[in-house]
């Protein structure tokens, strides 16, 4: 069985323009989205507070169990139904971080069972207190640029073969990190900051690969976080796993197509490097497609059969790796044409 | 020979199941259970610390026949001891110099009365007071912990003033946080039967006395009542001389109350506070809230006492494991708390290993369907895999949690892509004319390097998560980088293996792929 001929030739590099305004338009969206609203949306981990889950053994209503925590003092509390309506399960959210002390679980037990005349069941009782969700909001965002800059440093090292010339570059932008932190610079601009001069280094570098893999996770990270952003998703610890995951995995799919490039490069001298590309990007077509297809197979049950809690855990990542595939066709390898210098 | 050594890496994976002790843990999110992080409000402990230090110097003053106008402690505690004449400051500054060698003098500043001498705790010793009151903090819940009888507790310091607990499978978490949370400061001190409580309750206690409550539970209703005290300030006797606690049955009233054991000294000392005053009322009060207040009817002596109040068996046991274990040298905050109940944990193993058979079981079919005899292989290299990862959580001590099955579920979408990138290039290989044989060994190692290559972006990010990552997250990340691990193994050895196994029997072998 075969999906996709051999010897299909399909001008991918012609059509990058199309792909460029494609990917813009999508990374626009996402940067108006979380414009709007004001920044991601960060769930308990991250902003601080208070978040039960409750099962009740008979139907129960939002309004009523509203109503019994206004009578237990916790106004502004959101509830919402969680999973399938037939389950009877709730989630109760409110900012308030530290009520969970004080015979909290007898309290908030009672007052329900007083409005909805059925016992609850308290399944989960998460608590952020709003030191620790500033602690894990910052450490979320090293671990991202962690990630970022050892990935970095392995693909120029990798495939530019330039392993001392990555190796200061990320020393170099550890530093500056370093000494911007020192003047309490918030995270998302320390990172942001790095990003740019990581690309400007590459740019002038021509260190083609590195530049077409890191403009890729960019694209698939941000595309990601303005999805969550649109769809109003929480981010939570688990997410940051996915975004994480999403970082190393789509760079998969590119580093297939790269991988043939260079092979082609060297074998096929006549060709440009235009051809070279659109070549390769044919040859390994079939895996692209068919790695990105077990992968969602399996996501795509986690999604549907592995209950609530993991939900938007598996959500990010099809997102992330549907929007990995096509970047490592349309984004990751039109940018190594971008970026050498012939071509500019 | 490959094979057997695969083999040899299996194995323990199906022995592991029957020795208990290297059993997969299951993380809190699966087994149900509670994670807490407390911080210790150690600067409290440098306060108590300064607040010692004032009295003690006040005693030694007043051994030693000295008269000071005032000594106290600040708010960013120093100390301000104001003292007139030459004899009162030089008995001072020798007294500081000889016994709380500690301390230092900052300033000394001549004022009307005399003069203002500033003393401090240096920064060392008030760090050096800090993580003496975090270990010691953390030692008094171990121990409270392990009186309270749970199994398995992981309790351990985070940073220099956090401690975080897990208490797997608990289920009265209400019942664990107040254990855990008390800072059961235990002391005895005298009511102040003169002083006029409507006034104290306005805000103006008489000096020397504040006003305390104490908590009133009506046995029918559940309803509770504050009734008010006011208790003299000074603390005759406190919990630091307790040896015992234990909870005892009142054969009057057939109530529990618990009984305690002084020691030496403090039996002496409460004999005397007991001879002296007969007929009034003592106060035992608990971290600000009195328990009972007694009227001593006669000179007790044998150093023991009892604390009633009115509490059921379980919170006159929890009070008795508090009292044993002792105080907390400063208050704790819980400012992290996760619980999870046991069914919502069973839940998630049930929805987290239906997904893993489900999406299993599609790619398993896939496979077959779209490489045939190669699919089959892969699907062995993928079984195979899951097997090593079992084998190597339980090897490493792993904690196996939600996010860590969804891990799991993940490799196994992703171990497949290192065949099909094997396949993809054997088939491009067939293509080219060269023969099954020349074409297998041509895909493998043609295709190794990127294998490596676009593994080894994903196992960089599993190690950052490992190192950021708390709880649930890290164990995405083990299984994530236990996946990695044995997919290349099972994609680069165990599938070529079997490969060369089928190819070799034949004298013109065919490939079904």
């Amino acid at each position: 069985m075969q999906f996709i001929k051999p010897g299909t030739t399909i001008d991918f590099i012609g059509k990058r323009k199309l792909g460029f305004s494609f990917s813009l338009a999508l990374v626009i969206i996402s940067l108006i989205s979380l414009v709007i609203h004001q920044g991601p949306n960060y769930g308990i981990d991250f902003a601080g507070g208070t978040l039960v889950q409750v099962k009740f053994d008979k139907t129960a209503v939002t309004q009523d169990i509203r109503s019994g925590l206004d009578q237990m003092g916790i106004a502004n509390s959101s509830v919402q139904i969680f999973g399938k309506p037939e389950n009877n399960e709730f989630l109760i959210r409110t900012s308030i971080p530290d009520m969970t002390n004080q015979g909290f679980t007898q309290a908030i037990t009672q007052a329900l069972e007083n409005v909805t005349g059925s016992t609850p069941e308290i399944r989960r009782v998460e608590m952020v207190g709003p030191q620790v969700g500033k602690d894990l909001r910052k450490q979320a965002l090293l671990a991202m640029f962690y990630s970022l800059l050892f990935i970095t440093i392995y693909i120029s090292g990798r495939f530019e073969m330039k392993w001392v010339l990555s190796g200061v570059t990320a020393g170099a932008l550890m530093t500056a990190v370093y000494f911007l932190s020192i003047f309490n610079m918030s995270m998302p601009i320390l990172i942001t900051a790095a990003l740019v001069v990581t690309l400007a280094l590459f740019w002038y570098l021509e260190l083609k690969y590195a530049m077409g893999a890191i403009v890729a996770l960019i694209h698939d990270v941000f595309i990601t976080v303005g999805l969550f952003s649109i769809l109003d998703y929480e981010f939570s610890l688990p997410i940051i796993a996915a975004l994480l995951t999403i970082i190393g995995y789509s760079l998969n799919d590119t580093i297939i197509v790269f991988d043939r490039i260079r092979e082609n490069n060297i074998q096929s001298r006549k060709l440009t490097l235009m051809e070279i590309i659109n070549k390769s990007i044919n040859e390994t077509l079939s895996r692209t497609i068919l790695t990105s297809l077990t992968t969602l197979v399996v996501l795509f049950s986690l999604l549907f059969l592995g209950g609530e809690i993991i939900h938007n855990f598996a959500f990010a990542m099809i997102a992330g790796v549907v929007i990995g595939t096509y970047s490592s066709v349309f984004v990751a390898s039109p940018i190594v044409l971008l970026t050498d210098k012939k071509n500019r | 020979m490959i094979i057997l050594t695969a083999l040899v890496y299996v194995l323990p994976t199906f022995y592991a199941d029957c020795w208990p002790h290297k059993k997969i843990n299951l993380g809190l999110d699966l087994q149900g259970g509670m994670h807490l992080v407390l911080e210790v409000q150690n600067e409290k402990a440098v306060e108590t610390t300064v607040e010692r230090t004032v009295h003690e110097l006040k005693q030694e003053l007043r051994k030693k026949e000295l008269k000071h106008l005032g000594i106290s402690r600040n708010s960013n505690n120093t100390i301000t001891a104001t003292l007139s004449g030459d004899k009162n400051i030089d008995g001072f500054t020798a007294i500081v110099a000889e016994n709380f060698d500690t301390l230092e003098i900052v300033s000394t500043v001549t004022v009307t009365q005399g003069k203002n001498i500033v003393l401090q705790l240096p920064a060392k010793e008030a760090e050096n007071i800090k993580r003496m009151a975090t270990e010691q903090a953390l030692e008094t819940i171990r121990n409270r912990i392990d009186e309270f009888g749970v199994s398995e507790p992981d309790i351990r310091l985070q940073g220099d003033k956090r401690i975080q607990i897990q208490l797997p499978g608990i289920t009265d978490t209400q019942r664990a946080k107040d254990l855990i949370g008390k800072t059961a400061q235990l002391s005895f001190q005298l009511v102040d039967e003169t002083g006029d409580i409507a006034s104290a309750a306005k805000g103006t206690p008489p000096p020397g006395s504040v006003l305390l409550y104490q908590m009133k539970e009506d046995n029918r209703t559940g309803q509770v009542t504050k009734v008010p005290f006011l208790i003299k300030k000074q603390v005759l006797l406190d919990g630091g001389s307790l040896t015992d606690a234990r909870v005892m049955i009142d054969s009057q009233f057939n109530e529990p109350y618990v009984g305690i054991e002084f020691d030496r000294k403090g039996a002496r000392i409460f004999e005397r506070i007991t001879g002296e005053n007969i007929k009034k009322r003592l106060a035992i009060v608990l971290d600000k809230t009195v328990y009972s207040a007694p009227v001593i009817q006669d000179r007790i002596a044998g150093g023991k006492a009892r604390i009633t109040g009115n509490f059921n068996t379980e919170e006159a046991r929890d009070l008795a494991i508090i009292l044993r274990a002792g105080a907390l040298p400063a208050p704790v905050k819980i400012i992290e708390e996760r619980t999870v109940g046991p069914t919502l944990g069973a839940d998630s193993i049930r929805m987290g290993i239906m997904s893993m058979l489900v999406g299993g079981l599609l790619v398993i079919l896939f496979m077959m369907m779209y490489y045939k005899g190669a699919g089959l292989i892969a699907d062995i290299a993928l079984v195979v895999n899951i097997l090593l990862i079992g084998g190597g959580l339980a090897a490493f001590q792993a904690t196996l949690t939600l996010p860590g099955i969804a891990g799991i579920i993940l490799t196994i979408g992703m171990a497949v892509d290192a065949n099909v990138i094997i396949f993809e290039r054997i088939r491009e290989e067939l293509a080219s004319g060269k023969t099954a044989a020349a074409s297998v060994n041509a895909g493998f190692s043609r295709a190794a390097l990127t294998i490596l290559d676009a593994n080894v972006t994903t196992l960089i990010v599993a190690v950052v998560l490992f190192q950021f990552g708390t709880g649930p997250v890290k164990g995405f990340a083990v299984t994530l980088g236990l996946g990695i691990l044995a997919s290349l193994f099972t994609a680069l050895v165990l599938s070529k293996s079997i490969f060369d196994m089928t190819l070799s029997g034949k004298k013109t072998p065919t490939l079904s792929i």
